[in-house]
């Protein structure tokens, strides 16, 4: 079993401004755009990162071939507790997600 | 006046860009040139503190190769959220050093000052009126809050940059101001299409980043009566319909819709295409104007004062068992502080970081290795600055904890003396709220100067 991260073109999360995360999964082609639409379920992401499928919004972004997803942080950027000021280090458990 | 092109340098004032594609933007006629100089993107302090993410020096040396662009193509130079957070402290900073450059350059200039800070009494009395409404998520507000707060800005839109515009200022220094604003309000008051002109400004707030070269920086967009193009200014940079498209997503949590003051942008039906290798024309936004004007708001209050300590662990019985041996050590620490300083926890917090195993995704890590090393960063903070006194005292303990009782002291490695670093105040982003005026100049002021 590979992981997403082989599997796709590019995987990357940001802060959408200090309240929020978005995730963005390249697919880099249809086929793979495809393939991993359909198999990558809301409930799955939502466990990765440890929030409730509720606060998850997907979006499919066909003339991209990306898949997106934004949620709230569990911290606010910069509060005491937030280990990653940017975000920008979540995206790897979605890259090393056995897929 | 249709079309008009406005010239990006950069995502941001301090980052840096290529000089030779400044000047190849300037032989291209700009009819305006804007760059961004702030973000809440590295977190709280800046706003918290009301200073500059980027060093005086950084900022001065590229202004001053905007400022000389700018005379040579006699148009106006714009920047919106000076010094990072776009206080009115900020703006006058910038003021500052346009002043000394203009004097270095020997420019004569009429520079227009837009201010953005929000008095707490202007503040109290909106929300109590219900016009401060919560985004989502946002903190709980109150009086008491607001009270607390260090700073709090508005963000000025496409109206504020205009009325600075109308001045006829050579140089306009705006405090905080929504990236794309600053892009938006030239084509907007000459009229190009609406949500052509804030979908083109979306695309080029971080220059050359919807390019194939991001560092290049520098990017010009040219808009008209039906859309917009966009083209970098390097000569090894190129947009494509991809690059271009794909900016949308970029830390925006939803890739059609962008809200701006007054109304909200949509790209869902846009056309994305290549004119030649290097230009992608874009056409199909939409703007959506608001019943009500709406700003939103930032601001920050003081967290605490904070120090941290790092300690290195090499011997393998404690890298493997680092979990409970800072648990042990946090238990025992927390009985220390209370019966020697006679302080509770409610008045400080500790929290330790395993660099090594879980550092930066922690409950969320999945991959657990087998570190040779761990690191254990303490972070404590307090309400006051006790928070250096309960370091000096944590101090030994980080040092020679033992995970039993029958072992002779262990002794870690600290690699500083002293071992504790103060981090002075540490903030926190207080708002997530929007405010609605009645004028869209009701929270904001410009201030014209000559020199």
């Amino acid at each position: 079993m590979s992981t997403l991260g082989e599997k796709v073109k590019k995987i990357r999360s940001k802060n959408a401004g200090p309240f929020w995360i978005t995730v963005d999964v390249f697919c880099g082609d249809k086929k793979v755009y495809k393939d991993i639409r359909n198999k990558l379920k809301n409930s799955k992401i939502s466990s990765l990162f440890m929030i409730s499928e509720q606060d998850l919004n997907r979006f499919e972004i066909d003339n991209l071939n990306v898949i997106k997803f934004s949620f709230p942080r569990k911290t606010i950027q910069g509060d005491i507790f937030d280990r990653d000021m940017h975000g920008a280090q979540l995206a790897v458990l979605l890259s090393e997600m056995k897929f | 006046m249709i079309p008009i092109k406005v010239l990006v340098p950069s995502g941001v004032l301090g980052l840096g860009f290529n000089y030779e594609a400044l000047r190849c933007g300037i032989k291209n006629n700009p009819d305006i040139i804007s760059i961004d100089g702030g973000s809440t993107d590295s977190g709280p302090y800046s706003l918290g503190s009301g200073t500059s993410k980027y060093s005086r020096a950084a900022i001065k040396a590229e202004w001053k190769s905007l400022m000389i662009a700018r005379a040579e193509a006699n148009v106006p130079l714009v920047i919106g959220s000076c010094g990072t957070c776009g206080t009115n402290g900020m703006v006058d900073w910038m003021e500052n050093i346009t002043i000394e450059l203009a004097e270095e350059l020997n420019q004569h200039l009429k520079i227009a000052k837009l201010y953005c800070d929000q008095e707490k009494n202007y503040i109290k009395k909106s929300y109590k009126l219900n016009k401060i409404l919560p985004l989502n998520p946002a903190p709980k507000l109150n009086n008491k809050l607001i009270d607390e707060m260090t700073n709090i800005v508005a963000l000025a839109g496409a109206e504020q940059i205009q009325e600075c515009i109308n001045t006829g200022a050579d140089i306009i220094l705006a405090g905080r101001t929504t990236d794309t604003a600053i892009i938006s309000a030239l084509p907007l008051m000459k009229g190009a299409h609406p949500g052509s002109s804030w979908h083109g400004a979306k695309v080029a707030e971080c220059g050359a980043l919807c390019s194939t070269n991001p560092t290049s920086g520098v990017v010009m967009v040219e808009f008209d009566k039906t859309g917009f193009t966009v083209e970098p200014m390097s000569k090894n940079a190129y947009c494509t319909s991809e690059t271009v498209a794909a900016h949308m997503l970029y830390e925006n949590a939803d890739p059609y819709i962008l809200h701006e003051p007054g109304g909200f942008m949509d790209v869902t039906y846009s056309n994305y295409y290549n004119i030649d290798k290097k230009k992608v024309r874009v056409e199909g936004a939409t703007w959506n104007p608001s019943k009500n004007y709406r700003v939103k708001l930032e601001g920050a209050k003081i967290a605490g004062h904070q120090t941290s300590l790092l300690v290195l662990l090499r011997d393998n019985n404690y890298v493997k068992n680092i979990k409970k041996w800072t648990d042990k050590l946090s238990t025992f620490l927390k009985k220390e502080i209370e019966e020697r300083m006679d302080i509770n926890t409610s008045e400080y917090s500790i929290e330790f970081r395993h660099i090594g195993y879980n550092s930066i995704l922690g409950e969320l890590e999945k991959n657990q290795g087998s570190p040779v090393e761990v690191g254990v960063l303490c972070l404590i903070t307090s309400k006051n600055k006790i928070s250096t006194e309960i370091a000096k005292l944590i101090n030994p303990f980080l040092l020679h904890f033992p995970l039993s009782t029958n072992e002779e002291l262990p002794t870690f490695a600290f690699p500083f003396s002293p071992v504790h670093s103060d981090r002075g105040c540490v903030y926190k982003f207080a708002l997530n709220h929007i405010l609605e005026l009645d004028n869209p100049m009701d929270a904001f002021q410009i201030k014209i100067l000559e020199v």
